[in-house]
């Protein structure tokens, strides 16, 4: 059973501080090269496919921007979702 | 029941408790100490709850604590001990919380005396705390009277949510003289509905005095000045004494000194002189139309504080020019004697009122 | 779709004025977390000091009170003598816990009242811009500091739990950090256990959390957790203190 990570960043709500970037262990995200409304640059998915669902991004983000989700279809009632 | 007879201190307990007020938190200070004393004992037998705190600043901040979890707390202190709990009394009063906190008024200023005095009503009828806010002020003059003023404090703090301040002296505390405990009945009050008592089927409640936008401070800076302004128009107590003639001279005096003015007046009736006594019951609201009205039946008006005169400032603004007004006080817990008041009187009348 | 991970029922919406990096966001979260995985929500009332997070009341979704400076735990000791059934948590900082709440904190501890403590840790002050804390570090540079703390002078950073833990009456003191995921992770196991306890009427609970400040220490988010690391951690031990007695817990 694949698992299929998408992690979600609200642009609007980083505030650039990097703390993401700099612990994601499989580089699925970086900085962009763009500023959001409050002028900040936000971190981007440059690379979902590497993503382990560690969930380390979402824990140190002191902004709740980021949301985490696995889009595996559970096919049966009793079955398990990965 | 009967009247029984009980020290100042343990009565006011006992009403505050009958009143509703089953969370006491305070810190002993002479000469209030059996306040809490009273109540370590007395609390588990009514359910309520004592807790002797580490200090009065932490004192303060307990009933505000205990208030915005919407019930009746309240504490008492001496002088030295209420100006540190004037930080939290100035955060209640701005987050609308109710208390009633008893000063049982001991000379000062600094460490001071343990003796009685008045020398704390700037700090209660002035503010005390910092910021714009005011307390309703009462003070007895009795231990009954002291008695009788509780249950109308704690309503009264429910209901403008505003602290209220029990001004009384060590005389009060510490004498013992016959009370009765009558119950009394008030309107209904509104729910307290701005608690926090846990959000359950409601919007979380916060209570708070920070208002960073200048626009939302003003805005409460005029609400708590449009209930001080209903205070003023609903609240006034007070006491006339042989005030219902033309006088030669117009007492003003509260607490243990009124009674003292009292004796003096009685004694001048027997020499002819015509003196009468207005004593403000509410110090705020003050009872300023009614000095106005009542200083022009007279020569001249007195005012005797166990202070260097603090109330006479009041008396001051209320009459005006329109009559000479003096100032009589003792300080340093000399508490003064009706000879010396009716001394006073005759230097006054003697002079022409002048 | 599974969610793993999003802000918890018990975070409002509101973005915070927090600076980027400030680990006050995380601790939030992680009260949030905590709060809603043990239904407590309800009746949870939380007190916001004096500090960065005086506003903390706009960013949580139940009831809270502000108090004055330092005096959080003795509002706390009101609102739970009040009401016993309330869960009730004060959040501080260092100035407001370890300076001017010094008595209020070691007393409250003292009488075993029974709410939680979170303690931000960030050897500093910060909403005042930068000053000296009990809690800053031997030589470090503040506002007030401009030459470093000079211990000759003005003594030694105050270790809390240390001397929280010190005191006879039961209690469950720990002391965890926020500066990567791995200390998180921990930080939300103890902060949980702390509620536990207050859920089940245990104790006092206190779990001061290192934290960064990177805007006054002067340095990005990412050196900021570097300089927690070489410098907070040695002298601030992450562990338990203490438990209390006959819980097993």
């Amino acid at each position: 059973m694949a698992r299929k990570p998408k992690v979600v960043i609200e642009r609007n709500r980083c505030k650039g501080c990097e703390l993401c970037v700099n612990y994601c262990p499989k580089q699925v995200l970086a900085m962009s090269k763009e500023i959001n409304d409050k002028g900040y640059f936000f971190a981007l998915v440059v690379n979902q496919e590497a993503c382990i669902l560690c969930q380390f991004c979402g824990m140190i983000c002191p902004d709740c921007a980021i949301e985490i989700y696995d889009e595996v279809v559970i096919t049966q009632e009793t079955g398990s979702n990965g | 029941m009967g009247r029984i007879l009980m020290k100042g201190n343990e009565a006011i307990a006992e009403s505050a408790v009958r009143a509703g007020g089953l969370w006491y938190f305070g810190y002993p200070i002479t000469p209030q100490s059996e306040i809490g004393e009273y109540l370590a004992r007395r609390m588990p037998e009514v359910g309520g709850v004592f807790l002797q705190i580490e200090s009065e600043v932490a004192v303060a901040n307990v009933l505000y604590g205990a208030a915005g979890a919407g019930v009746r707390a309240w504490s008492s202190s001496s002088s030295p001990g209420i100006s540190l709990m004037m930080e939290g009394v100035s955060y209640m009063a701005a987050a609308e919380l109710p208390c009633v906190i008893v000063n049982i008024v001991r000379c000062g200023p600094g460490l001071g005396g343990i003796l009685p005095s008045q020398g704390d009503y700037f700090q209660a009828v002035k503010g005390g705390g910092h910021g714009d806010y005011r307390c309703m002020v009462l003070a007895p003059s009795s231990v009954q009277e002291a008695v009788d003023l509780m249950p109308l404090a704690f309503d009264r703090a429910d209901r403008y949510r505003n602290p209220v301040i029990i001004l009384g002296d060590g005389m009060i505390g510490q004498m013992m003289e016959p009370v009765e405990f009558k119950e009394q009945v008030f309107p209904p009050l509104l729910p307290k509905d701005w608690a926090t008592t846990g959000c359950k089927g409601r919007k979380p409640n916060v209570i708070n005095s920070l208002y960073l936008d200048p626009r939302e401070e003003e805005k409460l800076n005029f609400k708590l000045a449009a209930k001080y302004d209903e205070m003023k128009k609903k609240e006034l107590k007070y006491e006339g004494y042989r005030t219902d003639r033309e006088l030669d001279c117009l007492l003003v005096s509260y607490g243990t000194t009124a009674r003292v003015c009292k004796t003096a007046i009685q004694r001048l009736e027997e020499e002819k002189i015509r003196a009468g006594l207005l004593r403000p019951i509410t110090l705020f609201p003050f009872p300023e139309e009614k000095i106005y009205e009542l200083a022009q039946q007279a020569k001249f008006v007195l005012s005797v504080e166990m202070s260097t005169g603090q109330m006479v400032d009041d008396v001051r603004l209320a009459v005006g020019r329109t009559k000479p007004v003096y100032f009589f006080g003792r300080a340093g817990g000399m508490v003064p004697s009706p000879e010396e008041v009716i001394e006073v009187v005759k230097k006054y009348v003697d002079g022409g009122g002048r | 779709m599974k969610v793993l991970f999003k802000r918890p029922e018990s975070l409002s919406a509101t973005p915070t004025h927090y600076c980027p990096g400030c680990t006050h966001g995380v601790v939030h979260r992680l009260i949030a977390e905590v709060i809603d995985e043990l239904e407590l929500r309800e009746r949870t009332v939380g007190i916001a000091p004096v500090g960065c997070s005086v506003l903390a009341f706009n960013y949580f979704n139940f009831d809270f009170q502000q108090s004055a400076h330092g005096r959080a735990p003795a509002v706390a000791t009101g609102i739970k003598r009040a009401r016993p059934d309330l869960i009730v948590f004060a959040y501080q900082g260092d100035g407001d816990l370890a300076s001017i709440g010094m008595s209020e904190i070691i007393h409250a501890a003292n009488r075993g009242e029974k709410f939680t403590v979170v303690f931000i840790n960030n050897a500093i002050y910060g909403m005042t811009g930068g000053q000296m804390a009990p809690t800053t570090m031997p030589g470090q540079v503040t506002t007030t500091t401009p030459m470093g703390r000079d211990v000759k002078d003005v003594g030694y950073p105050v270790r809390m739990c240390e001397l929280i833990a010190s005191l006879r009456t039961p209690a469950f003191v720990e002391r965890v950090a926020v500066h990567n995921p791995k200390q998180v992770i921990n930080a939300r196991r103890a902060l949980k256990q702390a509620f536990i306890h207050q859920r089940d009427n245990v104790c006092f609970t206190f779990v001061e959390f290192l934290s960064t400040c990177p805007t006054n220490w002067g340095f990005s988010p990412i050196q900021a957790t570097k300089w927690l690391e070489e410098n907070m951690l040695p002298y601030y031990p992450v562990k338990n203190f203490k438990i209390p007695e006959n819980t097993g817990g």
